[in-house]
């Protein structure tokens, strides 16, 4: 039972993990709160949804699932990518000298209005996931892990040893450091600041589409509220971790889903959602740095 | 070979309005595509063309930059009075003019302009980002709910216990917040209301949970009931003023000079002796205290509340309000939070997207008008 417990709270963390780090690399970039970054996860458990339902409709699906799902899955990632650069260029960027309250309610505005849009376009009632796959079962242990679940971790965790690759070993990564230590330095230094933060908003979106494709596939229902309360948990593990620490993002996400897990199986399944409020609020009061993030002093 | 492509492109939108909206527009037709189907997303297309293409024009004309930038609606001095007057005594006899639909609408809006006026001097005086306004608001209606159908206590007497408990929640959750920078702050506040809110929609024994309280009282005076429309027309009516005039006084005094001085620049403001914490806290309480009565009123009004009112979307609508008047500027608030209560009546044919709307709203005046309709606060808007 507990072993049980953790692994479904492990499978959960590393949804949250993904989604964690589209809000740290932002943050750590533009010391902006992305509130939009939980909708575009939420786009991306809609648009998968959408293109296998097109694939269906093609006669894919039936002749070739494996292609079709893998199909879906980067139209679903090249569409969300392309809404986070959308929403950087419309919302965030006339506003990079504003006060710092300023881009956080346009990014509010953002996120009301793409749920919004779906819950217009799509409809309010939810959205079932139209193919089941990944149901066989590991034992282990005594632990039951579904194929998903497994699928869900060995992804997850592939694409945060990516993203640390990337960061750490590629040209690209290195402009990311140095933008998000100092971007005026950065600019002196022949970085274009502007495509920098615009990759970050892309490569961001594009973990936030896959964490919606996985989400979707899991549960097999969505709404046009996921985003939200995912992106607030996301936030949560983010801060957990340290904001700005792309390794920080990771734990914080992971240490969170174990927490809801177990919280959720043995204090009270009802008040599951405000667990991770709880934790927001108690890291921010005693260590806003978080695990593994740096002491920010405040600037004149 | 690709790169002379794009910057041949690139020097073509420079130099070409229509060609500029049309890439833009076949841009938003492409991510709207999946979400509905062709016929659609080529209208999308043509109407964002031909918008872009009139808002290009008319950004080039001067009107834009004269309205944009300069525009002070600053009515005429010795107009001001007599303007004043006039409206006090339109809304005095609107009772008897107006049907009773109206008058709720004028109700509703009076106990949305207390709750701004109160959110106000958190986020437009003291510089306080707070996502969870509606929190406070809550707890201000489920104590006189509460009080009432479980003590029996009448409105008057609630009123101040509700307000009180209203503003000792403020307290409790500003002591430790309150060394938080601007940011998190907010998202503190945001994770206090829905805590809040998850607790009201939990607790059954208590708040009889999703379902909420019903046969809540309405306010009597010497017992004459006093919940006719029209009475409590005036009930609220009175009370706007009342916040209004307090909160005025307020802002003149000196505690409203310190945060205004908290708010330009904190450390500035400690250097010359201000004591920050001590005025943030009483910003926080005093704000808070309004969303109380306001709560109340609403309780009263409603005779039933249940946590489905006082969700995120309802703080982020009384932060807009205070947005759109200008932060920190007191008619301007009011003003705002006039418009957008009596906006869910006026677009009642599209009531779908009054939320769309709303969020594209908030994106739109933080990029061209952040100072919001009557412009910021007095600290904010420089004097010559």
């Amino acid at each position: 039972m507990f072993l049980q417990q953790l692994i479904n709270g492990l499978t959960l963390g590393s949804v949250y993990a993904i989604i964690a780090l589209g809000y740290t690399m932002v943050y750590g970039i533009l010391e902006l709160i992305n509130f939009a970054h939980g909708e575009i996860y939420m786009l991306g458990a809609y648009l998968v949804i959408i293109f296998l339902g097109i694939f269906t409709a093609m006669g894919l699906t039936s002749a070739n699932f494996t292609l079709a799902l893998i199909l879906s899955i980067i139209l679903t990632v090249v569409f969300c990518s392309a809404y986070g650069f959308t929403v950087e260029k419309v919302a965030y960027k006339p506003l990079r000298n504003a006060p710092r309250l300023s881009p956080l309610i346009s990014a509010i505005g953002v996120s009301i209005f793409l749920q919004n849009f779906i819950m217009l376009t799509q409809g309010a009632t939810d959205r079932g996931f139209p193919y089941r796959f990944g149901e066989g079962h590991l034992y282990f242990l005594n632990v039951d892990i579904t194929y998903l679940q497994a699928m869900i971790i060995i992804v997850s965790g592939f694409l945060m040893f990516s993203l640390r690759i990337f960061i750490w070993k590629t040209r690209i990564g290195k402009a990311m450091r140095a933008t998000s230590q100092d971007k005026t330095m950065a600019a002196l230094v022949g970085i274009n600041v502007n495509s920098i933060i615009s990759v970050t908003f892309i490569i961001g979106a594009g973990l936030a589409a896959v964490a919606g494709v996985m989400v979707a596939a899991y549960y097999g229902l969505i709404n046009y509220f996921i985003g939200y309360i995912a992106g607030i948990k996301a936030f949560t593990a983010a801060v957990l971790g340290g904001i700005g620490s792309i390794r920080g993002a990771m734990v914080g996400g992971i240490i969170l889903g174990l927490v809801e897990g177990l919280g959720a199986a043995y204090i009270s399944s009802e008040y599951k959602d405000a667990f991770a409020f709880i934790i927001l609020i108690i890291i921010l009061l005693i260590k806003p740095s978080g695990i593994y993030g740096r002491e920010i002093d405040e600037k004149v | 070979m690709i790169k002379d492509i794009i910057e041949k492109i690139r020097a073509l939108t420079k130099k070409s309005i229509i060609f500029r909206s049309s890439l833009i527009a076949a841009w938003a037709a492409i991510l709207f595509l999946p979400f509905k189907d062709i016929k659609t997303a080529v209208m999308m297309f043509l109407s964002v063309l031909i918008g872009l293409s009139a808002i290009f024009f008319v950004r080039k004309s001067n009107f834009y930059q004269t309205f944009l930038e300069e525009f002070h609606p600053d009515f005429p001095h010795r107009f001001r009075k007599p303007a004043l007057i006039a409206l006090l005594i339109a809304f005095f006899v609107s009772p008897f003019i107006l049907a009773d639909y109206y008058l709720d609408v004028l109700i509703i809006s009076g106990i949305y302009i207390i709750l701004a006026l109160g959110l106000n001097v958190i986020v437009g005086f003291a510089g306080l980002l707070n996502l969870g306004f509606a929190a406070f608001y809550a707890i201000g209606a489920y104590t006189y709910a509460l009080l009432n159908t479980k003590l029996g206590l009448g409105f008057w007497a609630c009123l101040p216990l509700s307000a009180l408990s209203a503003s000792f929640a403020g307290l409790l959750l500003a002591i430790p917040a309150l060394r938080l920078r601007g940011d998190y702050l907010a998202i503190v506040t945001l994770g206090f209301g829905e805590i809040v809110r998850l607790t009201l929609n939990n607790w059954d024994s208590l708040t009889n949970g999703p379902n909420g309280i019903t046969g809540i009282a309405s306010p009597s005076l010497m017992n004459l009931s006093l919940g006719r429309l029209e009475y409590f027309y005036y009930i609220v009516f009175a009370f706007v003023l009342l916040t209004l005039a307090i909160i005025r006084r307020v802002e003149s005094s000196r505690i409203g000079r310190a945060w205004i001085a908290i708010k330009e620049n904190e450390i500035a403001a400690s250097s010359i002796g201000i004591n920050i914490t001590k005025y943030k806290l009483y910003a926080f309480t005093f704000g808070t205290f309004w969303a109380g009565i306001a709560g109340t009123l609403f309780a009263s009004k409603m005779q039933f509340v249940s946590p489905e009112s006082f969700t995120f979307i309802e703080s982020v609508f009384i932060l807009s309000m205070v947005i759109l008047g200008g932060l920190g500027n007191t008619y301007g608030t009011v003003l705002g939070a006039f418009i957008l209560a009596l906006l869910p009546e006026v677009l009642r044919g599209v009531q779908l997207y009054r939320m769309l709307i709303l969020g594209l709203g908030l994106v739109l005046l933080m990029i061209f008008r952040p100072q919001g309709l009557l412009g910021g606060g007095k600290s904010v808007r420089i004097r010559n």
